[in-house]
């Protein structure tokens, strides 16, 4: 039932994993030799030699037999220029090691996510959305190779079979290589409904393949947005508003231009950027412009006007987004009622890789270079600010160092292009700490009321959840935000596992105007899953059940679910005791990625610190593609999800934000780093997405744990600061 | 200015206070070393001077005249750095892998003074360096295995 651990690694694995960095991965080779955007060139082939045969957008196979897989995901950790790879792979019958991967354009006609109609990666989508397009990408070219060799041969293409990248006739003993037939093959009509293969026969997918990113990122040759290097290319680095819809009111451009190396000072009103040789002048540049800014009218915001304002609207009744039963007058009618108001506050992303994007802007075209996870849109705002047809854009995308949802807005795009305009020639511009900290689109700050009924034996009778907060896909995805309802802020409270009788759900949207929010790993769910899991943690303490054994009699209906909760249980020693001061505390999660999963975090607490000591993770997620990936899913949502969890908040003061690196907002360390033990559940159902669920899961059963050690419940998060309070 | 990075000898004309990040980055074109924070607060920067890890965002240029300077793109050529190397792709340690220059950098420096290090060295050694991928568990396998111990079961559990 769990997946197979301690997989060693082979002296022959190490060395195909190396042949592949050496022979194949291209990533970021063009930024030494870019080719600019024309018209009509945006989308064409690569650089290096012709392909000889491009049967779809994903896949292109040269004469030299080199498969390259055209990813139209952004890879940002996550694993997913391995995981396709494999899918295309599994189906084309050959090893990852004859592999390339390559970024695909910008290009939201051709690479389109079909979760939401235009590229994008995020939402836990890529291996749920690609696993079908990308397989049947590797059938096709092997059906059509396969085809073109046949023909050749004049025997019948059932008679042949393929093998690492050669196609064989058995009963006369001929092969030929993919790279050989691969100009016939071109030459052939591109076949409808090609079989995919019995899961039965996979040899790729579900195995721990090695990642083929790993080589170029233990030695600094992995290519990230903020690598980019072009000829004549400026460095500069910006300053906006600190205050939303604030304006520039008096800079000293002539200090900033005195400094050496500085070239230009380029003031656009909300954004001031200096435009220099190297980061170093740009930077100094900036600080000497002493900029004095008009804060606008939410120059006087802060986080208790904004949870003030949320209050009030949790006041009034919400959209519905789920109506079982009668909650309402179940409760009221309960022999016992619980409520409970939750909240949790703005988070920053605060991925690794400062933002950054260059461009270059001409009268012809203009190319962007950046990481992206909207990468259709970051060309679409580039011809949108340049006035630029689409066709003379081209946006050339790069590894990301961390996205978790940041750069899912390709505001930093809009930014670095309105500033390219400016420059002549190309121009990097790069963002500090500071500037990615206080300018981030923020987890928004939920307030949640919540209630539940129970009845005279202790037995759930009804319950409620009223969520209060920002609109992601009002702004996002507009039309997805239909009737009052935002599908990813009920997330996890809608997917309702427990089997209560009523229950009520409503989503009351609030908006405010000193905020930009955005997707944050797991958004909806992440918090969601907070309340929800604390909440009925809750109520089983006031029914005087055990946390498990609670969720237990509630999962009757949900056999993965119950699965799960009980892999963890056993794995994690529930219910065995544990020295004073360390407590144990549960949670499970279900949404829309169609994934389960349990956690038990164990936890110490010394005065208002939590020690995480160890998490246990029991995840099915349907069939896997890479195992190993999904491990180092769940290990790195839930560290994510920790320093969320006991640290992370964002608060505004006089309209800014008041944190600004890593010195204030604090993150987990090694040494903080407890002992992870995750458990993967074989399942032939369909795969359900990895990139969130860790970190949705964590808070409430760190939360729990916190309660199991001291009785003190937390409703507000951080966890830390609830226990100063 | 002379610097000698990587064995070789670079002269750059910079201010004298501006940090070696931006010198290897922008000057140099070594892209290996990341930024990360600009105040030695994330060890994304890590470089190593005279074989010792060394913040390089705060690391004024002018204090480097007669010093070796060792980056990722050169790491791999001493011992210590290719057994961690080896071990980080043996367990597959990086994710977005911004931060793990500076994770390999940290990593390294420690093997080289101390061969068989300790939980405690390597908590030490290791916890100025953020990855917020939340790799810490596959580093601290990686390092184990670098320093010559049994595989644990170590990815990740």
């Amino acid at each position: 039932m769990t997946s197979a651990d301690g997989d060693r690694v082979s002296r022959r694995d190490f060395v195909v994993v190396l042949a592949a960095a050496g022979g194949g991965l291209l990533l970021g080779c063009r930024a030494d030799r870019p080719r600019l955007a024309t018209a009509g060139a945006a989308t064409s082939g690569p650089a290096g030699s012709p392909p000889a045969f491009a049967p779809s957008a994903f896949v292109r196979i040269g004469t030299d037999g080199v498969v390259t897989v055209i990813l139209p995901q952004a890879e940002m950790g996550q694993g997913v220029y391995t995981a396709l790879p494999m899918l295309v792979a599994e189906e084309l019958e050959i090893g990852l090691d004859q592999v390339r991967v390559e970024h695909a354009p910008g290009d939201d006609r051709v690479y389109a996510n079909a979760a939401v109609g235009f590229q994008m990666t995020g939402g836990s989508t890529s291996v749920r959305i690609f696993h079908e397009p990308m397989r049947r990408a590797g059938a096709v070219a092997r059906t059509m190779l396969v085809a073109a060799a046949a023909e050749s041969w004049g025997v019948d293409a059932s008679s042949c079979r393929t093998e690492k990248g050669t196609i064989l006739h058995p009963p006369t003993g001929r092969h030929v290589t993919y790279g050989e037939v691969a100009e016939r093959a071109a030459k052939l009509r591109v076949p409808e409904n090609v079989p995919l293969k019995d899961p039965k026969n996979f040899k790729l997918i579900g195995t721990p393949a090695k990642r083929l990113d790993t080589p170029s990122k233990v030695n600094g040759t992995a290519q990230f947005g903020i690598d980019v290097r072009l000829p004549g290319m400026k460095i500069a680095t910006v300053a906006a508003s600190p205050v939303q819809g604030g304006k520039v009111a008096a800079l000293e451009e002539a200090k900033a231009m005195a400094i050496k190396g500085v070239r230009q000072v380029i003031n656009l009103g909300d954004v001031v950027a200096v435009v220099a040789d190297h980061m170093w002048a740009a930077k100094q540049g900036l600080a000497a412009l002493a900029i004095r800014w008009d804060d606008g009218p939410n120059g006087a915001t802060s986080t208790a006007d904004m949870a003030q304002r949320l209050a009030e609207a949790s006041l009034k009744p919400g959209a519905v987004a789920r109506n079982q039963g009668d909650a309402p007058a179940a409760i009221a009618r309960a022999a016992r009622k619980l409520e409970a108001i939750y909240q949790v506050p703005c988070l920053a992303h605060a991925a690794m890789e400062p933002l950054s994007c260059t461009v270059h802007v001409r009268k012809d075209g203009c190319d962007v270079w950046a990481g992206c996870q909207v990468q259709g849109r970051a060309r679409g705002t580039a011809a949108e600010v340049t006035g630029l047809p689409l066709e003379q854009v081209a946006f050339h995308n790069y590894l990301l160092g961390g996205g978790f949802g940041r750069r899912l807005e390709q505001d930093y795009v809009t930014q670095a292009v309105r500033i390219g305009k400016q420059v002549d020639g190309p121009v990097k511009v790069v963002w500090t700490r500071e500037e990615d900290v206080q300018h981030d689109v923020y987890r928004p700050y939920y307030y949640d009321r919540v209630a539940a009924g129970l009845d005279a034996r202790g037995k759930l009778v009804g319950c409620t959840h009223r969520i209060v907060g920002s609109s992601l896909f009002a702004h996002f995805l507009p039309p997805a935000f239909k009737n009052g309802l935002d599908p990813d802020a009920v997330d996890r409270s809608v997917q309702f596992l427990y089997d209560v009788p009523a229950v009520h759900i409503e989503y009351v949207r609030h908006e405010e105007p000193a905020l930009r929010t955005g997707w944050w790993r797991g958004v909806g769910v992440t918090h969601n899953c907070f309340v929800i899991e604390s909440f009925f943690d809750e109520v089983a303490a006031a029914c005087g059940q055990d946390p498990v054994a609670f969720r237990r009699s509630l999962l009757g209906k949900s056999p993965r679910g119950l699965a799960v909760l009980d892999i963890a249980a056993e794995k994690a020693d529930w219910g065995k005791p544990l020295p004073a001061g360390q407590g144990r505390g549960v949670a499970v999660m279900y949404s829309g990625w169609d994934t389960y999963m349990a956690q038990i975090a164990e936890v110490e607490v010394v005065g208002s610190e939590v020690r995480v000591r160890r998490v246990v993770c029991a995840v099915d997620c349907g069939m896997m593609v890479n195992p190993d990936t999904v491990k180092a899913q769940v290990e790195g949502g839930i560290v994510f999800g920790i320093s969320g969890a006991l640290w992370g908040e964002i608060t505004f003061k006089n309209g800014r934000v008041e944190q600004s690196n890593f010195h204030d907002y604090r993150v987990l360390l090694m040494n903080e780093m407890p002992q992870i033990d995750v458990y993967l559940v074989r399942s032939s159902e369909k795969p359900g997405g990895m990139g969130e669920p860790g970190t949705a899961t964590i808070a409430p059963a760190l939360a729990n744990a916190v309660f199991a050690v001291t009785g003190k419940r937390i409703r507000q998060l951080p966890i830390e600061k609830a226990l100063t309070a | 200015m002379k610097l000698s990075i990587n064995g070789r000898t670079h002269t750059v004309d910079v201010p004298d206070d501006m940090p070696l990040l931006w010198v290897l980055r922008d000057v140099i074109g070594l892209t290996g070393t990341k930024f990360g924070c600009g105040m030695a607060a994330c060890g994304a920067c890590t470089v190593h001077i005279d074989g010792v890890a060394t913040r390089s965002c705060v690391l004024p240029v002018s204090t480097l005249a007669g010093k070796q300077i060792t980056t990722i793109e050169a790491v791999g050529d001493t011992p210590a750095g290719e057994k961690i190397q080896a071990a980080w792709i043996a367990l597959d340690v990086p994710q977005c892998g911004y931060c793990q220059s500076g994770q390999i950098m940290s990593a390294s420096a420690l093997l080289d003074r101390t061969a068989h290090p300790t939980d405690a060295d390597i908590d030490s050694a290791m916890s100025g360096n953020i990855c917020r991928c939340g790799t810490y568990g596959r580093i601290r396998a990686a390092i184990k295995q670098a320093a010559g111990e049994a595989p644990l079961a170590a990815k990740g559990a």
